[in-house]
């Protein structure tokens, strides 16, 4: 395994950069179910980022005439409880979602990948006994109550949650760049960069951490998708988002109640949390498939 | 033998991190738990007293010593909120979780294996895109969310099973079967998913090895080939695979449990947060997480026995 991941990261090196991208591009085109996934991704981002013009009404409006309305009487998808549009919040929910995936990711990957290309180009000691063993023992603690326990120590809410989310993908991120770092350090590039006198943090940022990239995109990619589901999971155990804000899982914790008789309620905001983690896992398999051909089929 | 030691010894350092950072829950949670006991109405001299009496003025190493001490010995403490043992607790929550834990995980295993031998040996045809497309589907749905739809198909319009009211086996076994296939079918649907891509990439990766053609050019039928020597060796990282599962499963487990009402240790994680009540979390995690070793350590010993090659390897 690690020879073939070593003759990879050889001939990649041999390529141009931007020729590197082009052919990633090609392959990734030809993969119709990636395709369909980078689509689903882009729509939910315009989604997010074009809300209050999508949106019919406020989310938060509520209108006690119009209360627990199914689908086509009360607007595209029904009204809830409160008789709040469940379409406008399912479209604004698309921003608490993507905001959530975001930060959680965007905690994991800062904190995780330097830890992990530290730890795996210098080895020894602190590697090998004090942070790859922290790193199995959070990982011993199943992900959902690991979120959750952290959550609630923070003292919940949205904010709150994405970070502990966030903190709770660490592990998966510094396991990844420490294993490409341990991969590569040894390679002839590298050697050869050490004899023309680059310091250890140039070959790092520059020779190890780019060919980490690969593996981390695609980690990355399905943790989105990933943590979309743990946002939801979160709120819907009332340790994220407030009941009155329009997030997907909220909006289940609210359904909750009412599923004899608005069967709306829960079915649109679910529906949207599936597409929005179809999308990142087509992206992130299209990815994968691009990057290693012969994982393809 | 050498190797069981070895991934003994290895597990002491995880379990040792895992005592503390689960110790430490009570340390860092916002709020003093003497108040928590005492309500804020408490006078501080109350307070001091009540902080005396959980040991919470001794300096830290003494407090976890004294902790890990109590747990070794099955005492994981008393609720804050009235006083009962944090283990009955959870000895009366355990049960529930484990039945929902191993009906998910046998209803998992038996669609991964089926599914998953069905798309590799089919692979190309309908079935494969079916069972490929039913994996696509499973890994990307929120259990939950499922487990609702399940409520409102099965329990709201067809009244075919109940949407909740749980009932222990040996009291209503009839009750207690009904109660758990709904949320023992919405998890066990989601969980399967990732195992059958997993299996299906692993046979077809051994359908495609030199032992297989050879056994295909001695005239053996597909049905042999398939069963008796790919599907042998596609088993080994799948037993693993599906043993790493049942960590994510028992955290999966915990909103299963609240979408149906079940009385499981989830729940009381879920309720106990909700009161604020650290030390039943406390338990009930550390509880948890243990298992999850304990499983971990025995998926690696059943990977040895399946395949001698990884212990020899690894002496």
């Amino acid at each position: 395994m690690s020879e073939t991941v070593a003759g990879e990261a050889r001939t990649q090196t041999i390529e141009p950069r931007e020729r590197r991208w082009a052919t990633l591009w090609r392959r990734f085109k030809r993969n119709k179910l990636a395709v369909v996934g980078l689509v689903i991704v882009v729509i939910m981002v315009l989604t997010a980022v074009f809300a209050p013009l999508i949106a019919p009404s406020d989310p938060q409006a509520q209108d006690y005439a119009l209360t627990l309305r199914p689908p086509g009487e009360g607007g595209l998808m029904g009204t809830d409880a409160l008789g709040s549009d469940v379409f406008s919040r399912v479209v604004y929910g698309a921003r608490i979602s993507l905001e959530a995936s975001l930060i959680s990711v965007g905690i994991a990957m800062g904190v995780g990948v330097p830890l992990g290309l530290v730890s795996g180009y210098f080895r020894g000691f602190w590697d090998e006994w004090v942070l790859m063993r922290i790193v199995d023992s959070i990982q011993a603690f199943p992900f959902l109550i690991l979120a959750l326990v952290i959550a609630a120590i923070l003292g919940g809410g949205l904010g709150f949650a994405m970070i502990a989310i966030g903190i709770a993908f660490i592990p998966n991120f510094v396991r990844i760049t420490r294993a490409q770092a341990l991969t590569v350090r040894g390679l002839d590039y590298v050697e050869a960069a050490r004899a023309v006198g680059a310091g250890n943090v140039r070959i790092m940022t520059h020779h190890v951490l780019p060919n980490s990239l690969p593996p981390l995109l695609v980690q990355t990619t399905l943790a989105m998708g990933y943590a979309i589901i743990a946002e939801a999971t979160l709120s819907y155990l009332g340790l994220g988002a407030e009941p009155g804000e329009p997030s997907w899982g909220s909006m289940l914790f609210q359904a909750q109640s009412y599923l004899t008789s608005a069967w709306w309620m829960a079915f649109s905001p679910g529906m949207a949390i599936f597409f929005a983690v179809l999308g990142f896992n087509l992206l992130g398999d299209g990815v994968r498939e691009a990057l290693d051909p012969r994982t393809y089929d | 033998m050498a190797f069981l030691i070895r991934r003994l010894l290895l597990t002491l350092p995880i379990l040792f991190i895992v005592s503390v950072v689960c110790w430490s829950m009570i340390n860092l949670i916002p709020g003093d738990p003497a108040t928590v006991i005492l309500g804020p109405e408490a006078s501080e001299q109350a307070k001091e007293q009540m902080r005396e009496q959980l040991g919470l003025n001794k300096p830290l190493v003494v407090q976890y010593v004294d902790w890990l001490d109590g747990v070794l010995h099955g005492n994981l403490g008393k609720s804050l909120v009235d006083g009962t043992p944090v283990s009955q607790l959870i000895l009366q929550r355990l049960p529930v979780t484990l039945e929902l834990a191993l009906g998910t995980f046998l209803v998992s295993l038996t669609i991964a294996v089926v599914a998953g031998i069905l798309s590799a040996s089919n692979r190309g045809t309908w079935i494969d895109y079916l069972s490929t497309g039913f994996a696509l589907g499973g890994i990307s749905i929120p259990h939950f969310w499922l487990g609702m739809m399940f409520i409102i198909i099965f329990a709201v319009n067809l009244g075919w099973l109940p949407a909740s009211g749980f009932e222990p086996f040996f009291q209503n076994p009839v009750a207690n079967i009904t109660a758990m296939i709904l949320p023992v079918l919405a998890t066990g649907l989601r969980e399967s998913a990732e195992l059958m891509r997993m299996l299906r990439s692993s046979l077809l990766e051994e359908l495609g090895s030199d032992y297989v053609r050879t056994a295909f050019s001695k005239g053996l039928s597909k049905r042999v080939v398939v069963i008796k020597h790919a599907v042998r060796n596609a088993l080994i990282p799948f037993v693993t695979a599906s043993g790493l599962q049942i960590a994510g499963l028992l955290g999966g487990l915990v909103v299963t449990e609240q979408v149906f009402q079940l009385p499981g240790v989830g729940r009381l994680i879920v309720e106990s947060i909700e009161q604020r009540d650290f030390t039943v979390v406390q338990g009930a995690v550390l509880t948890v997480t243990v298992i999850v070793v304990i499983i971990n350590v025995l998926v690696d010993v059943l990977y040895a026995v399946i395949d001698p090659r990884i212990a020899l390897s690894k002496e």
